[in-house]
């Protein structure tokens, strides 16, 4: 099974990133494997629409899983209709997002946050 | 020929200076502000007619489309998203470049209408008025801006911009062939005359600035005009009585206070953008 973490950098000891569609990039964890690779969020500096390239990407890759803060209503909803399961995170490094999941410690996603969350 | 009214700051006075001077001059007013259009309020045009602005957006055929996620590859703004299952189409977020369509290898694609708006026309006292209005929960104004200025007649042309430096007055200042920056002795008024400045250079265009709510404070924008060296079209004085009037939907350009500023004003606009 692959599951994302929105990440503000490469390896699982970088900080987590709350926001889904602006992150910087996708750690992509394969429990079969325990191995990880980095992928850069395509839709980061996207001028709109962030959330659904972002979605796009998780498709794409065939992940299950997506450790993030909170998603917006267009990503909650392909979320949700690509069959992806969302958990809301809210750890400080990618690494202890991972072991909250891997414990059962977080929750499942189950309502849109506010669009544009993430901007300043 | 088209002379685009901006400020860069909102509530600086566009709409004030646009609507007084196109009574004054019988120039024809075009408001540019779809998303608040309001110059009509004064204007007062009567026998209106209205046109829809529609926009291109992609329909998939889902019988020939085989989900090989082309047309989302090709889409710079993220308006289709390809669920494995089907495409779907986010109305919304597409500029109608139609680059989908030009991506798909089995001709799943096709355009149909969606209206955002209309444009409205109407004849006020010795004026045509024209507006352009973007629907409500629509995000995309160029569209609306883009009609409406391709169908102004020939002749004086007063545009009433919308604020800030964004796509919105960008997309009114390319019709445009000069500008008259309405600016307020505040800060921010000076901080966005800075970018209005800025974008109208780029464009080439001959400008002038009317300071409007000018009172004795706006000692910096004074100075800057002055190193810069910008003409100052006209000063229209800071009064509780404009405020007043103008909440009522009446024009500024018969009150007492506010005759000989807009009388200026008007033969500076007429020798600067018309005799030269």
């Amino acid at each position: 099974m692959k599951i994302a973490i929105t990440s503000t950098g490469k390896e699982l000891t970088a900080g987590h990133d709350p926001r889904f569609g602006r992150c910087a990039y996708f750690l992509i964890y394969d429990t079969e494997e325990d191995t990880y690779k980095a992928v850069e969020n395509k839709g980061q500096l996207a001028g709109g629409g962030a959330g659904i390239g972002a979605a796009q990407q998780m498709t794409d890759e065939g992940v299950q899983v997506v450790l993030t803060g909170n998603l917006g209503p267009n990503a909650y909803n392909l979320i949700k209709a690509s069959g992806i399961k969302a958990y809301q995170c809210k750890a400080v490094s990618c690494q202890e997002a991972l072991a909250l999941y891997k414990a059962g410690k977080l929750l499942e996603i189950s309502q849109a946050g506010p669009s544009h969350a993430g901007m300043s | 020929m088209n002379i685009a009214v901006l400020s860069g700051k909102g509530g600086t006075g566009k709409t004030t200076v646009a609507v007084n001077l196109a009574a004054i001059l019988k120039a024809n007013y075009v408001d540019c502000d779809v998303e608040e259009p309001n110059g009509f309020i004064f204007l007062k045009p009567r026998n209106i007619r209205s046109q829809d602005v529609k926009v291109l957006n992609p329909v998939i055929d889902k019988a020939k489309c085989t989900l090989c996620g082309e047309c989302v590859k090709a889409c710079q703004f993220n308006a289709l998203f390809n669920t494995k299952k089907e495409i779907l189409v986010f109305e919304k977020l597409c500029h109608s470049c139609e680059a989908c369509r030009i991506a798909c290898g089995s001709g799943a694609l096709s355009f149909q209408e969606r209206k955002i708006g209309v444009i409205e026309e109407g004849e006020g006292d010795g004026l045509k008025c024209y507006r352009g209005i973007l629907d409500i929960g629509e995000p995309m104004a160029v569209p609306v801006i883009r009609q409406l200025l391709k169908n102004v007649p020939e002749g004086f042309n007063l545009l009433d911009c919308s604020p800030g430096t964004s796509c919105n007055a960008v997309s009114s200042l390319r019709y445009a062939q000069g500008a008259i920056l309405v600016t307020e002795p505040s800060a921010f008024g000076l901080h966005d005359l800075k970018m209005a400045v800025k974008l109208v250079r780029e464009f080439s265009l001959p400008f002038g600035v009317v300071i409007n709510k000018w009172d004795e404070s706006g000692y910096l924008l004074e100075v800057y005009l002055w190193q810069e060296n910008i003409k100052v079209l006209g000063r229209l004085p800071q009064a509780r009585k404009a405020a007043e009037e103008y909440s009522k939907g009446r024009l500024l350009k018969d009150l007492p206070l506010y005759q000989a500023g807009f009388t200026a004003l008007a033969e500076e606009v007429k020798e600067v953008f018309l005799c030269s």
